[in-house]
């Protein structure tokens, strides 16, 4: 049995974008009759498994959402690891 | 003088950017290969539209990443010329060379189309041979190409007159009609604070002969290469 970690990245728009595939899936919502739905904002995550032994990961998973998984300028991410 | 174009897996203006180069405007280009770390020596380097890596993650979101561009923002930072078209504009915009992002097109459509293209901004080597207020026929293909920056950036990159180009109608009126893609302030193609990296979302390299439709586009590439040339020829 492997005892890898793992972490799972959420990468969203950054509040304040506009997100037309959320207005639209909204849209959708509202459409169908599920008027409860307030508002809708999409994202994206990631799996990651990590070396059991792996070293200074929570620098190491920033830097990977920083450089790679989001883009600053426009999304913004969280980590969760298990 | 000399242009390289670089060919990253996905490119496929590559070939369009090089022959507008080489059989139009009549001047020496090489392809520039993503793997290598060599830019063979080319004064200015062109990133061109396409698909690179495939668009995984975000439009040029690996390409970035790719040895070729280690050398090209070396290059650029150094003072050298780079234009990014369409895909090279987002690969600009993700390794910082280009402040903002080029998000997906607010109306979430593929946009393939003519649009009008207005200069306003001449003191750059890009448009060097343009009037401010001169109107182009350019046409986009694209998906994400919707610019975004947060507040006060965009503040600061208008008051730095580094917006070459804004979306237009066909009388140069700037209008939210003419916008296709849902672009802040209608931008078109920015360029860095130096001006020696432009960024485009439009395709010049697709308009340089009567028989595409247009040779707006060549304005573009007449103004790169009077800018180059020797500083006596600019009077």
């Amino acid at each position: 049995m492997t005892n890898n970690k793992k972490a799972i990245v959420y990468v969203r728009l950054k509040e304040g974008v506009l997100d037309p595939q959320g207005v639209t899936i909204h849209k959708a919502l509202s459409q169908m009759g599920y008027n409860e739905f307030v508002s809708v904002r999409t994202g994206r995550f990631f799996e990651l498994e990590i070396e059991a032994n792996g070293n200074d990961i929570d620098k190491r998973l920033d830097e990977v959402c920083s450089k790679l998984l989001a883009n600053p300028v426009i999304e913004s991410y969280t980590v969760e690891k298990h | 003088m000399k242009f390289g174009v670089v060919t990253f897996p996905g490119s496929n203006c590559d070939y369009d950017a090089y022959s507008a180069v080489k059989h139009v405007m009549g001047e020496e280009v090489e392809f520039l290969w993503h793997k290598s770390s060599n830019l063979l020596g080319s004064d200015l380097v062109i990133l061109p539209g396409g698909f690179s890596y495939g668009d995984y993650l975000r439009g040029g979101a690996i390409a970035k990443f790719s040895p070729i561009m280690e050398q090209v923002i070396k290059f650029a930072n150094s003072g050298g010329m780079v234009m990014g078209i369409c895909n090279g504009f987002q690969i600009l915009t993700e390794c910082g060379l280009l402040p903002g992002a080029l998000m997906r097109n607010s109306h979430l459509r593929f946009s393939c189309k003519y649009i009008y293209l207005r200069v306003e901004n001449n003191k750059n080597p890009y448009a060097y041979n343009c009037n401010v207020g001169d109107v182009l026929k350019i046409p986009i293909a694209h998906g994400e190409g919707n610019y975004y920056h947060y507040d006060g950036e965009i503040e600061k990159l208008e008051k730095n007159n580094q917006v070459i180009f804004r979306y237009c109608d066909k009388d140069g009126n700037i209008t939210p009609e003419a916008n296709p893609n849902g672009s802040l302030n209608n931008i078109g193609g920015i360029c860095n604070k130096e001006g020696n990296v432009l960024g485009m979302m439009p395709h010049p390299e697709r308009v340089v002969e009567d028989i595409l439709g247009s040779t707006d586009g060549l304005k573009i590439f007449e103004s790169i290469i009077a800018s180059l040339k020797p500083i006596d020829t600019l009077g």
